[in-house]
């Protein structure tokens, strides 16, 4: 069944080649519907393969795809990197997110993108994109995530820049924003390739797991394990057997002990463990009576994250330290392990955008409304963390690195929550907190909270997307107000090319207002959305930023040194970036939605079709619902996610934390409306905060984006595009082609000159002239008797014969 | 075998020789193409009886066949060396050789 | 004699009786002409195609060889001596792959029509093949210094007859440089002849390395052994292969060369002609004198990394598009000569995969070049905007060789970029320092190639309308010449497994026997004998 796993690339990249080589002959519904059946088509190929889990009890798979079975493979090194997919509960995760959100978009598309010129290509590269997405996500090994790591990549470059050619110059911006991008990017990748490099001379292989290896030995996958559900304490009780000192004290215990005295336990948690105990233990001896663990294979059969287990166990207990051999040098493990996983979070921070590379997210919202959705805030810009998620086992033992991944992360998500308040770009807005949002992702890889990890990916993916198409179709019917308002009567008002022959600027929100009269189902939805962002109960984004939360609070309190420094400030950080996460939606919320219409065109704004309503629809129920799929207690996403990622764990409710997270949740919003309400948000076109002189300088400095870019462009772009020009024009062609060469030549010219007179004109011409003028000087004496009479011809010839004929008796005489 | 002649060889080649001079004189010294032309068969003639003569001394038939083997060539020579002095004469309207000298080098 | 005929004879001389055939036709008929030349280049691919098919993977050795004696004098041998091992098939099919392409990309070549003599172009075409292939397959250093001098002076017209504005410069420095380079080549030559008693590779000439390296004892300082004749060869063969390639500091030829030549002739130039430096490398450089190769590779490297980085930010600072192609090559072929020098496997194979690589993408960018120069007669950078939207395909073609240029994952450059990388992180004489620095090379790729494609292609078009008509779509033919390229760089970007089988044997006989042996000896220096006088360099 697992075996119809390259469908779900195939179907997409099909639906990609046929808008590409036939799309100028389609109509916009065709191509449309070819991208959507694309895009649904691979929906239920992840369907299938998820039922398919459930039905095997979770068995993971390895394909290899046919005809594509083997793709780097170099003999004589032993190098081989073969095309081959994995489903596991992790991809399958993702693939879900994917093809489920990227569907709903691509309905969306149809409505958004209409009118346009490049309808058909839009398509395309929404296809191609989910096809690179999902080669990310299934890929065996590393270099075929990286594969789709570049690949969406690319897509996420063509479709930043989809409207290159736009006039006035925004055309050469966008496709600014987009170079600056895959730029951006590259400097993650070459992180990872860096990351690999390391890997495979430490491992000798870059699969993440081989064939017939079990994942995590203390869940049992296959059909002999029955009853599905054991508990994650059962899990760190299976650790300690395994050797790993990080395990956590049982959940019970921790509850007592802990700072934060909980009144109550969790409902359920006590028998819950008991009942996950059981099946637990059942389940070690009965999933796979043979082989429990992978004390059978050589280290040769396991993939880097099975070998990277067994030598830190073996390391552990024999207490010697594994050294690894580079070349020339060698390196201890422990100390590989840091540096590929310090590379690994180089690339994550390119495409996860955080900090230092998170630049070019906010400029990427120069693509399409539906492009930002679904590349730049749900599926693309998670791959880092989903990267670093399916590689637990490394960053688990890194320490140093972990403690780095969580200070950048939540560095990232306060610094861009709070650049988030400064904006008046309404998709920069989302932009930001999108940023801040990963933030949020990467502190939870930081204080190995990995289920979190997963499940605030999840649920973000929702209610991002849904906000962002939310935010377009806000921008949509500004525009058509804009339009309405101003060029009325005038024909099509469709196509997004003929909109911008003006300066007004439909995404800025000083041109809004009041818009939730005009736009009521846009309205509730976007209110969906931000209220699941801020993470108010109880929606999705509550259950999820919650359990990052509970989980630094937990290695606060249980683990010392860096690992609890790391949770406490986690803590403390994201309690005060969530705070600014519901301040900054909810001031867009009054900025956008409430007050009075501040333009014609905010006025004129009609309600969008429902091409584009249904996705918001549908993306609104989830991003209200989609908790469930992790309650405490049950924690089904959190045993879901556990069968493939060994060190992951389902975290603790700590009701006392939830209600402080959801107070600063709600104090957010509360201090937003206070200020922004009743149309009191702007002063004079001006923001309140900037209004007021005490707030002014936080909010320029938000505005002004905390001068990255600036910083940027002083300390890298100029000085290498000088030292550019200064290679160039002076050192490789001033001096090395023209000056140097120029030497060498005139040096050569003039040692020719020096040799020229005495030698060469003196000797050697002088020479060969010689001869010349000697035969000159001969033909010239020789030429008089040539004086053509017969005659003397004929003297000639008898007296060459008689001298002849003397010549022969000249021995008879001398006898 | 051929008797031997009363004529001993020695006047044959004197003669031969005398007739030689006469031709070569006839050749270096005359004006006229024609006679320049008849000067050249006198030598080949003359080359012609020492030929014979000297056959004759010898017995041996070879000289007499070259002698007709040179008569062929003379022949020839006449025919070509004549069209060559009518073509000559038909464009110059002269057949004095001391006013051709295109050859002049 | 001819009974016996191997394919790769018959491969050799395709070109050359075309080129003869050429010769008696009439000046008049461009249009036979043309096809003639087409066909054999067309031919010749076919034929070397048949090679491969042939080839055994398996086997290490050279195949389908053929000796013939040509001249002996004294008691030294000049063989005939063909055939074709794992490392040199893959370049004789780029050749052959490479030249119908140019041959079709010259049809409507706006210069020939202009400058005339088309059949004499078409015969230094064939002509240059010719030479081409005989320095791939000879496997005598006499003969292959010959088929080596003769490829000059086909090159030498095209840019010196056909060739931009400054084309005699450009021609004699491009003829003087690499003269420069190959005298010293030949005095290697004419020394490991004498020295072997033949010139024949598989003879005795190819283990000239273990009978000599011992020290040449100066006459004025006989402690100096740090010379080796070993050491005065390699460097003999090396500074010539290091001009045709270009290695950094050696390159100042190759920008010259490349713009001023014709289209076709930058195709050639940089699809073919500079692996015959990088080819020579491995086959002379790293086979005849490992011990020499070990000792040198950590500096070579460094001129390797050097070139990377250095050939990506001139090029970055380029106002010229063919010219910015022309320095991308000298940071491609950085990579390629780290991937040699590292003296592994992997790194052998990438950097032999990558020449083939860059012969291919580098050659679309050229034709791409050549496509819009025919249509705008400028080649500046700024003279261009918005090119994808008024030539769709065009625009799309280019991006994917554009991205194949700059390594992007699933198309041809990144396997053999990654493979070297892979291999010069786990060199024995190198580390993970080069690595380092040659892999930052992989960003600014895609820093210059993004923003030539921006310059060019994005942005928004001239709204002059007598420019606006000079953009004229592709023709079909047009079109042919860039298909076979995206074959090609998709196929070996999915899967490149056949082209590293197919050097497998070669490269792996060639590192187990003779690399590693060196390695061994120069690490543990106690062990050897001849490693005595090697003094290798700690990297790090």
């Amino acid at each position: 069944m697992a075996q119809i796993v390259p469908l779900i690339i195939l179907i997409p990249a099909l639906g990609a080649f046929i808008n590409i080589f036939w799309g100028s002959r389609l109509k916009e519904d065709q191509s449309a519907l070819v991208g959507i059946f694309a895009s649904s088509g691979a929906f239920i190929i992840a369907l299938l393969l998820y039922f398919n889990l459930l039905s095997t009890n979770y068995q993971e798979a390895i394909i290899n795809p046919f005809f594509f079975d083997s793709w780097i493979r170099v003999g004589a090194e032993n190098l081989e990197i073969p095309w081959q997919m994995r489903v596991d509960t992790l991809s399958v995760t993702m693939m879900l997110v994917i093809t489920g959100v990227g569907t709903l978009i691509h309905v969306y598309a149809r409505g958004y993108m209409h009118g346009d010129p490049l309808f058909s290509r839009f398509f395309a590269y929404l296809n191609m994109f989910l096809a690179f997405m999902l080669v990310l996500v299934t890929g065996n090994n590393l270099l075929m995530l990286f594969v789709g790591w570049e690949g969406v990549g690319l897509m996420s470059y063509l479709l930043i820049g989809f409207w290159f050619s736009k006039p006035k110059g925004e055309g050469y911006q966008n496709a600014n924003a987009a170079r600056k991008a895959f730029i951006a990017n590259r400097v993650g990748d070459f992180g990872l390739l860096m990351a690999m490099f390391l890997s495979f001379w430490t491992f000798g292989t870059l699969d993440f797991f081989k064939p017939g290896e079990v994942i995590n030995p203390n869940y049992q996958t296959g059909a002999a394990f029955g009853g599905a559900y054991g508990d994650s304490y059962d899990d760190h009780g299976a650790e300690d057997d395994h050797g790993d000192e990080h395990s956590a004290i049982p959940g019970t215990n921790f509850v007592l002990t802990s700072n934060l005295a909980v009144e109550e336990p969790v409902p359920g948690e006590g028998g819950e463990e008991a009942h996950g105990e059981e099946h637990g233990t059942d389940a070690a001896i009965a999933a796979n009576p043979a082989f429990p663990d992978n004390s059978h294979l050589t280290m040769e059969q396991m993939g880097m994250f099975g070998q990277a287990e067994r030598i830190i166990a073996e390391q552990e207990a024999s207490g010697e330290v594994r050294m690894v051999q580079f070349g020339p040098f060698e390196m201890r493990f422990g100390v590989v392990i840091t540096i590929i996983t310090l590379f690994m979070l180089l690339g994550a921070s390119g495409k996860s955008a955080q900090i230092p590379l998170f630049v070019w997210l906010p400029d990427a919202m120069a693509g399409p409304t539906p492009v930002s959705a679904l590349i730049h805030a749900a599926t693309m810009v998670t791959a880092g963390v989903y990267m670093m998620v399916r590689s637990n086992t490394f960053f688990h033992y890194a320490e140093l690195t972990s403690f780095i991944v969580a200070i950048i992360g939540m560095t990232t998500a306060l610094m861009a929550g709070f650049i988030a308040m400064g904006q008046w770009d309404i998709k920069r807005v989302l932009a930001y907190s999108t940023v801040s949002q990963l933030g949020f992702m990467v502190t939870a890889v930081g204080v190995h909270a990995y289920v979190p990890a997963m499940f605030h990916l999840v649920t973000h993916a929702f209610f991002k997307a849904l906000l962002f198409l939310g935010s377009g179709s806000v921008i949509h019917g500004v525009e058509h107000g804009h339009h309405h308002a101003h060029e009325h009567g005038h024909g099509d008002d469709h196509g997004h090319d003929d909109h911008h022959e003006d300066d007004f600027d439909p995404q800025d929100m000083r041109n809004m207002g009041g818009l939730y009269t005009k736009m009521p189902i846009t309205f509730f939805t976007y209110l969906i959305g931000t209220l699941a962002l801020a993470g108010i109960y109880p929606f999705a984004g509550f259950w999820s930023k919650d359990e990052i939360l509970a989980d630094s609070w937990v290695i606060g309190v249980t683990e010392g040194g860096l690992k609890g420094l790391s949770g406490y400030l986690a803590l403390v950080v994201l309690l005060v970036a969530a705070g600014f996460t519901a301040f900054y939606m909810w001031r867009q919320i009054e900025l956008v939605f409430f007050g009075k219409p501040r333009t014609e065109a905010a006025e004129n704004a009609p309600e969008s079709s429902w091409w584009m309503l249904v996705p918001l629809i549908v993306l609104a129920f989830f991003s209200l619902t989609l908790g469930a799929m992790n309650q405490p207690g049950t924690h089904r996403f959190a045993i879901w996610i556990e069968y493939s990622a060994l060190h992951a764990h389902a975290s603790t409710f700590l009701i006392l934390l939830a209600l402080i997270a959801l107070s600063f949740g709600i104090g957010g919003i509360v201090l937003a409306a206070r200020i922004y309400g009743r149309d009191k948000g702007l002063v004079d076109g001006k923001d309140a905060l900037e209004a007021n002189p005490q707030t002014a300088r936080f909010f320029n400095a938000a505005n002004a984006r905390l001068w990255w870019d600036d910083a940027y462009f002083a300390v890298f772009i100029n000085p290498f595009i000088r030292a550019g020009k200064f290679l160039a024009d002076r050192l490789d062609w001033k001096f090395l082609h023209d000056d140097f060469h120029d030497a060498i030549t005139h040096g050569f010219q003039r040692l020719g000159k020096t040799l020229a007179r005495p030698v060469d004109q003196g000797a050697i011409d002088g020479t060969v002239l010689g001869i010349g003028r000697l035969a000159q000087w001969a033909g010239g004496r020789m030429r008089r008797p040539q004086n053509g009479y017969v005659r003397t011809y004929a003297v000639i010839l008898f007296s060459g014969a008689i001298l002849v004929l003397i010549f022969l008796l000249i021995p008879l005489f001398g006898n | 075998m051929l008797p031997p002649s009363p004529v001993e060889v020695e006047a044959f080649v004197i003669l031969s020789f005398v007739l030689f001079v006469i031709g070569t004189l006839g050749v270096i010294l005359r004006k006229n193409a024609i006679l320049v032309f008849m000067s050249v068969e006198l030598m080949l003639n003359a080359g012609n009886l020492a030929l014979v003569a000297f056959a004759r001394q010898w017995s041996n038939i070879d000289g007499q066949l070259f002698v007709f083997f040179v008569m062929t060539v003379a022949a020839a020579e006449v025919a070509v060396g004549l069209a060559l002095i009518v073509a000559i004469f038909r464009t110059k309207h002269s057949i004095n050789i001391d006013e051709l000298h295109q050859l002049e080098g | 004699m001819f009974d016996d005929l191997s394919i790769v004879t018959l491969t050799l001389f395709l070109p050359i009786i075309g080129m003869t055939i050429l010769m008696f036709m009439d000046e008049e008929q461009e249009g036979t002409i043309k096809w003639t030349a087409f066909g054999f280049t067309i031919a010749t691919f076919l034929s070397s195609l048949l090679i491969w098919v042939g080839y055994d993977n398996s086997v290490a050795e050279l195949q389908m060889v053929q000796q013939w004696n040509w001249f002996t004098f004294g008691e030294f041998e000049v063989n005939y001596y063909v055939g074709v091992d794992g490392l040199s098939l893959l370049l004789v099919i780029l050749t052959t792959f490479i030249m119908p392409l140019a041959t079709l990309s010259s049809f409507d070549s706006g210069v020939i029509k202009e400058r005339g003599r088309s059949k004499l172009y078409y015969m230094f075409l064939l002509l240059l093949e010719w030479a081409m292939l005989g320095v791939f397959v000879v496997q005598d250093l006499f003969v292959f210094y010959v088929f080596w001098e003769i490829s000059l002076v086909p090159m030498y017209f095209l840019i010196g007859i056909w060739g931009g504005e400054e084309r005699r410069y450009a021609s004699i420095k491009f003829f003087l440089y690499t003269m420069a380079g190959s005298l010293l080549m030949l005095i290697a030559i004419l020394f490991v002849g004498i020295q072997a008693g033949t010139f024949t590779l598989p003879g005795e000439a190819g283990i000239l390395a273990q009978l000599d390296s011992g020290a040449i004892e100066f006459a004025w300082n006989p402690e100096a052994r740090f010379v080796s004749a070993q050491s005065l060869l390699f460097l003999g063969f090396f500074i010539a292969f290091a001009i045709k390639v270009p290695v950094w500091p050696l390159h100042s030829w190759l920008p010259d060369a490349h713009v001023q030549a014709p289209t076709a002739g930058s195709v050639i130039l940089a699809g073919v002609l500079l692996k015959m430096g990088t080819y020579g490398m491995v086959r002379f450089n790293l086979a005849m004198f490992p011990e020499a190769s070990v000792y040198f590779a950590p500096a070579i490297a460094v001129l390797a990394v050097i070139g990377i980085i250095y050939g990506a930010w001139v090029s970055y600072a380029q106002t010229d598009v063919k010219k910015l192609v022309a320095y991308s090559s000298i940071s491609h072929l950085g990579f390629v000569v780290l991937g040699i020098f590292a003296l592994n496997a992997s790194g052998i194979s990438g950097g032999t995969l990558q020449m083939v690589n860059h012969g291919i993408s580098t050659g679309g960018l050229f034709l791409l070049v050549g496509m819009l120069y025919e249509r705008r007669h400028t080649k500046a950078l700024d003279a261009f905007g918005g090119v994808w939207k008024l030539m769709p395909v065009y625009g799309g073609i280019s991006l994917v060789v554009v991205l194949s240029s700059m390594g992007l994952p699933g198309l041809n450059g990144f396997v053999g970029e990654f493979v070297i990388l892979l291999g010069s992180y786990g060199s024995q004489v190198l580390g993970a320092v080069f690595t380092l620095f040659a892999a930052a090379g992989v960003i600014l790729a895609a820093i210059y190639m993004l923003h030539m494609y921006q310059k060019v292609y994005l942005g928004e078009p001239t709204d002059d309308e007598h420019i606006l008509a000079e953009y004229t779509p592709l023709n079909w033919r047009e079109i042919a010449v860039m298909i076979p390229i995206l074959i090609a760089v998709i196929l070996i970007g999915l899967r490149p497994a056949p082209f590293f089988a197919t050097m497998d044997a070669s490269v792996g006989a060639l590192v187990e026997d003779k690399l590693e042996v060196a390695i061994d000896e120069a690490l543990n220096p106690e062990e050897g004998v001849a490693a005595a006088d090697l003094v290798i360099e700690e990297t790090d």
